[in-house]
């Protein structure tokens, strides 16, 4: 019964379990609806979302499986997916023909670009591809993918030319969590000395103390005397943020690595993990697949978060200027950031008391890589290290050690 | 089972969500997993259950160093050890050192309870997880003396929780989840009422938009909360300030926001505002 819930409603992203939705089906023999569908709406709600931030989803999911109602759609449609997704084609270009384009490639800036786009999703009607002017695949216009123009708007499939500044939509990034046997030992023993041990100074004595107790006992002539400690725990927390997607393809392995090091080593007194795409802005994610409804204010993270955790950022630090240094650079099409991101890395880092960057690159790279302007950058707020057994090593040294 | 419906309680009002929820849990006899920001509500309703239901309560308050086995049992054997040592009591009934903690204490009774596990995430993190095969099966072994405590009625469990950390997923997916709203304008503006009668009533409106406007602010490490805009109502009222200005200027906004770095946040938020206006006004 309802399977097409079931569907509408992971496919809004909110996790539903099959014994959440065997309990429901338990629920709705006993009539515990009362059979109403409000009452279906308030059971089905209760069982099947167990986090505030999924009542929209399950909302949307529940209007449209029962009302056929389409929520508001934003700027780019299945009109616009439909186009891109059906029949997609590659672009073949000879040499000669590169050159000639990155010749003429236009200076428009950001915001133009942006007008541009919205201008073209208002006016365009059907799919297009192969052509320079529409957005569609397999072209030289600045919309679409598949296609080549310095400088464009890359809307779904995937980079080929490493050189849209922005892309919208529709990201599937397969959890990091995998336990890849190979380094992450290694991995796991560096990060071994993140750690720092309480000073026995607070919480209650609950250790059974035999030494104590042995001495105390025969001090007292046998009289039994027990001695208890105040068991002794690390207290670092970590806060881990990691740049996922696009740039970051490349690192998936070395990413798989450390991630589950991190989960593996355990000993933390807490761990957060937030996701973040090229550069932090007002908002981070929750989860690896980048969707907004999962996601926070980075601003309210701060405010939870006590400066005392250890931020490690993880990235490549590689992308548009823009991306780093323009008010509404963010990667993501339609979000508009009011301050440029190296303000906001500069807010996060200054937030902690013990902030490091691991970069995937090896460091030998840093100065001549495909972005090394931005790195820069970043290097000048973030003391950066690479992501090796070695600069892990060295990163967690950093941390234990500044003050 | 005895169909005895939650519907609130004279001194508790319970929104149709809330009541719903409740029902299913108790019908099901799944633990019900109530979370909301604090103050509202969320240790009340557990004692409203229990009044409107006419079962008797039991209280078990998670602290920071709560263990999952506290809430079972404990074995006193340091008492033992002593008895045994100056020949007090009968050390050789290991029975008579086994006090059953709040769970134990709620499965054992012959009645069926409401047992309220307040401020789940207080504990660490793994505690959530230590009490699964517990609350799924409603019974448990002390190994000590072989005997299993089983509920005999399966008591209607009541989880609160202030989302300080994450729950883990197995523990959710066992639970029927309910999030207490904070209260929404109407209902706000009628507790206001409550406490300042015969306000004037632009000061009563204007109050309410600045306290929602502070509310909203991006980064607050303590969102005010209920207490807080019936102190400010009553200092704006008791300074006589101009209704027409406490929206512009939030005036005694440290009655509202307790912490030092959230006045920061509000005042750069309110700068960003005064600043959007201007630019506003120049294009208009």
């Amino acid at each position: 019964m309802f399977e097409g819930l079931f569907t509408a409603l992971r496919d809004e992203g909110v996790p539903v379990a099959l014994d959440e939705w065997l309990m429901l089906h338990d629920a709705l023999d006993r009539d515990l609806h009362q059979s109403t569908l409000s009452g279906f709406y308030l059971t089905a709600r209760s069982l099947l979302v167990k986090d505030e931030s999924n009542y929209d989803g399950f909302d949307i999911a529940f209007a449209r499986y029962f009302g056929g109602i389409e929520p508001a759609t934003d700027a780019v449609d299945d009109r616009v997916w439909k186009w891109l997704h059906e029949n997609p084609k590659m672009l073949q270009l000879t040499d000669e023909q590169r050159a000639r384009l990155d010749e003429m490639r236009n200076d428009m800036d950001l915001s133009e670009l942006l007008e541009k786009l919205q201008e073209k999703l208002d006016k365009q009607q059907e799919e297009h591809h192969g052509g320079s002017e529409h957005i569609g695949t397999g072209g030289t216009s600045a919309f679409g993918h598949s296609g080549y123009h310095p400088g464009g708007i890359r809307i779904g499939g995937e980079g080929r030319w490493k050189s849209a500044i922005q892309t919208a939509g529709d990201r599937q990034w397969r959890d990091l969590r995998t336990d890849t046997e190979i380094g992450v030992r290694d991995f796991g023993v560096a990060l071994r000395r993140l750690r720092h041990l309480s000073t026995r100074l607070d919480g209650p004595a609950t250790e059974f103390d035999i030494d104590d107790t042995i001495k105390q006992t025969a001090a007292h002539a046998g009289q039994l005397r027990l001695s208890f400690r105040r068991p002794r725990r690390n207290t670092v927390r970590v806060l881990l943020m990691l740049d996922i997607g696009g740039s970051m393809d490349d690192h998936i392995l070395l990413l798989d690595r450390l991630f589950t090091a991190v989960h593996q080593a355990g000993h933390f007194r807490d761990l957060k993990v937030r996701f973040f795409h090229n550069c932090v802005y007002d908002r981070v994610y929750l989860t690896p697949d980048m969707q907004p409804s999962r996601s926070e204010s980075t601003l309210h993270l701060l405010a939870q978060t006590d400066p005392d955790y250890k931020l490690v950022m993880v990235g490549d630090a590689c992308m548009a200027p823009t991306e780093l240094l323009a008010p509404g650079g963010a990667i993501d099409y339609q979000y508009m950031n009011e301050e440029p991101g190296a303000e906001w890395l500069q807010r996060v880092e200054e937030h902690f008391s013990h902030a490091t960057w691991l970069n995937p690159h090896p460091k030998k790279w840093w100065e001549s890589i495909h972005g090394a302007y931005t790195l820069s950058i970043v290097r000048r707020i973030f003391p950066m290290f690479e992501l090796s057994v070695n600069g892990l090593d060295q990163a967690v040294q950093y941390l234990m050690v500044r003050r | 089972m005895a169909e005895a419906r939650f519907k609130g309680t004279d001194d508790y009002i319970a929104s149709p969500d809330l009541q719903a929820a409740v029902n299913v849990a108790v019908a099901l006899e799944r633990p019900l997993l109530v979370r909301g920001e604090p103050g509202t509500g969320k240790t009340l309703l557990a004692e409203a259950v229990a009044e409107a239901l006419g079962m008797p309560l039991i209280t078990w308050p998670v602290k920071s160093t709560t263990r999952a086995q506290d809430g079972l049992y404990v074995y006193d054997t340091v008492q033992r050890l002593y008895d045994s040592q100056f020949g007090e009591g009968d050390p050789a009934d290991v029975a008579k050192y086994i006090r059953l903690g709040q769970l134990g204490e709620s499965f054992a009774a012959p009645e069926r309870v409401v047992l309220v596990i307040d401020e789940v995430d207080k504990a660490d993190l793994e505690f959530p997880n230590d009490l699964l095969w517990e609350l799924d099966r409603m019974s448990f072994q002390i190994p000590e003396t072989g005997a299993t405590v089983s509920a005999v009625q399966r008591p209607v469990v009541i989880i609160t929780s202030n989302a300080e950390k994450e729950l883990p997923d197995a523990f959710l997916r066992r639970c029927v989840f309910h999030y207490i709203a904070f209260p929404d304008h109407a209902q706000m503006e009628r507790i206001v009422r409550v406490h300042h009668p015969g306000l004037d009533e632009r000061l009563i409106q204007a109050a309410m938009e600045g306290f929602y406007l502070l509310r909203e602010m991006d980064g607050l490490q303590k969102r005010p909360s209920t207490s807080e805009l019936v102190d400010w109502v009553q200092a704006l009222a008791v300074a006589g300030v101009d209704p027409a200005k406490i929206v512009d200027e939030l005036p005694f906004m440290g009655v509202v926001l307790k912490k030092q770095a959230d006045l920061d946040i509000a005042r750069r938020h309110m700068s960003i505002r005064a600043r959007r206006a201007a630019m506003q006004e120049g294009r208009g």
